[in-house]
């Protein structure tokens, strides 16, 4: 039982890291963590020794945040939104944090499904396999969400005319 | 004499990018890659993406992890504490009565109880033209008293002036296990925000402020002591944030 406890408690950065880059706040984020193991050791019983821990503690991770977002979303739904609203003010500094934040902006202007599949394999470096088994789908669905994320994202960061961020090694 | 490679595929990119080929394709790809700079140069855009996702978040690998992660709940533990809380509501007399059941543990209930009704209740009346509340904002007096009443407690509008709103009115809501208000601010230009209150919440004295922004769906929500707070609207994050700091800093109890 230790032994499992200290699994979980391995894998917890990584559902923080994860939970972080999708809900971008970090309280809810970390809420959401914090469901998904209270979730995880009350279920434990279904989870099957020698199967793969990350891949079942990601998918309870990923079908809370999932739910969540389809109630609030269905709830505002029709809202009408007023644009010229939404444009009205934009504060200077966040114009200078756009460089940095070029990639979480695109992301988070990808599809709920297009936005797992890139952090689950480009953030997280899932196996398609792995990825697959999280949301439960087909992994040829993976690959194409995968591919159309990504293209969707290299598109974004051109429209922003910057380049996407380069690291030497 | 061997045969020709399978032609490569977008797939195959990613599966080159990601390092999920087996040996002898990636080899195949790479020369591919060789001959092909469009498909070199998407290759390349795909790695730089990775490292730039792992960039903006690896700080959250080294964040020390919150004590709560690390101590398993007992569910009868839990069980417990919810019944207590639950007799001592009945004890002193609460009028939220059984409320106390949904939201004590998992802040997901907050979400439940606070959040997503707020967020329907917008949805429902942010876009009323004729009535978009029971009882408009010149007679703010009898909204409070009235709303107090009911809720149990009392409940006041906050001025929002500052952040550009204005009260146009409030309206009593039904809610599990008792009921809610709802106020409804309105800007120059039209634009409404609604700030939903419930009261009877057990469990979270904390307030710290949530913010849930997905995909044009904006609340801020926060817990202080037995009540709940979630303002909605269609603004930007400051602008969201500001009335809800204006909003915290008059009802703080």
């Amino acid at each position: 039982m230790d032994d499992i406890a200290q699994q979980i408690s391995e894998q917890i950065p990584h559902l923080r890291r994860y939970a972080r880059a999708l809900a971008r706040d970090r309280t809810r984020a970390d809420d959401l963590v914090q469901d998904c193991l209270e979730r995880a050791w009350s279920r434990l019983h279904l989870w099957q020794p020698g199967s793969n821990l990350k891949a079942w503690l990601f998918t309870i991770l990923h079908n809370l945040h999932a739910n969540q977002v389809r109630k609030l979303k269905r709830a505002l739904d029709n809202v009408p939104l007023s644009e010229s609203h939404l444009s009205a003010s934009t504060p200077a500094t966040q114009m200078q944090q756009l460089e940095v934040k070029g990639i979480t902006d695109a992301l988070q202007r990808l599809s709920e499904e297009q936005r797992a599949v890139v952090l689950l394999v480009g953030l997280e470096e899932m196996s398609y396999q792995e990825a697959a088994k999280v949301l439960d789908v087909p992994i040829g669905t993976v690959m194409s969400r995968l591919h159309r994320g990504r293209e969707r994202v290299r598109q974004l960061l051109a429209d922003q005319g910057q380049p996407v961020l380069r690291r030497v090694k | 004499m061997t045969p020709p490679p399978a032609p490569v595929d977008d797939f195959d990119l990613h599966g080159y990018v990601d390092h999920q080929l087996p040996p002898a394709r990636r080899e195949e790809v790479a020369t591919y890659l060789a001959a092909n700079p469009e498909a070199a140069a998407r290759v390349a855009d795909y790695q730089s993406q990775n490292q730039a996702l792992g960039a903006a978040f690896e700080g959250v690998l080294a964040e020390p992890v919150p004590p709560a992660m690390l101590t398993r709940r007992r569910p009868w533990l839990g069980a417990i504490t919810r019944i207590a809380a639950a007799l001592a509501l009945l004890f002193t007399g609460g009028t939220a009565g059984w409320l106390a059941h949904d939201s004590l543990l998992a802040p997901s209930a907050i979400e439940r109880t606070v959040a997503e009704p707020a967020a329907y209740a917008h949805r429902a009346f942010a876009g009323e033209f004729r009535h978009p509340v029971e009882i408009w904002g010149d007679n703010e007096p009898h909204l409070v008293t009235w709303l107090s009443s009911r809720l149990g407690m009392p409940v006041r509008p906050p001025d929002l002036n500052q952040a550009g709103y204005w009260l146009v009115g409030g309206r009593l809501l039904p809610a599990r296990g008792g009921a809610a208000a709802q106020f409804m601010y309105q800007d120059d230009k039209g634009g409404r925000i609604t700030l939903y209150v419930r009261t009877g919440i057990i469990g979270n004295s904390e307030s710290r402020f949530q913010f849930f922004d997905q995909q044009g769906v904006r609340l801020v929500y926060w817990v202080d002591g037995p009540v709940g707070y979630a303002l909605t609207g269609p603004v930007d994050r400051e602008h969201l944030l500001h009335a809800a700091q204006l909003a915290y800093g008059q009802t703080k109890r």
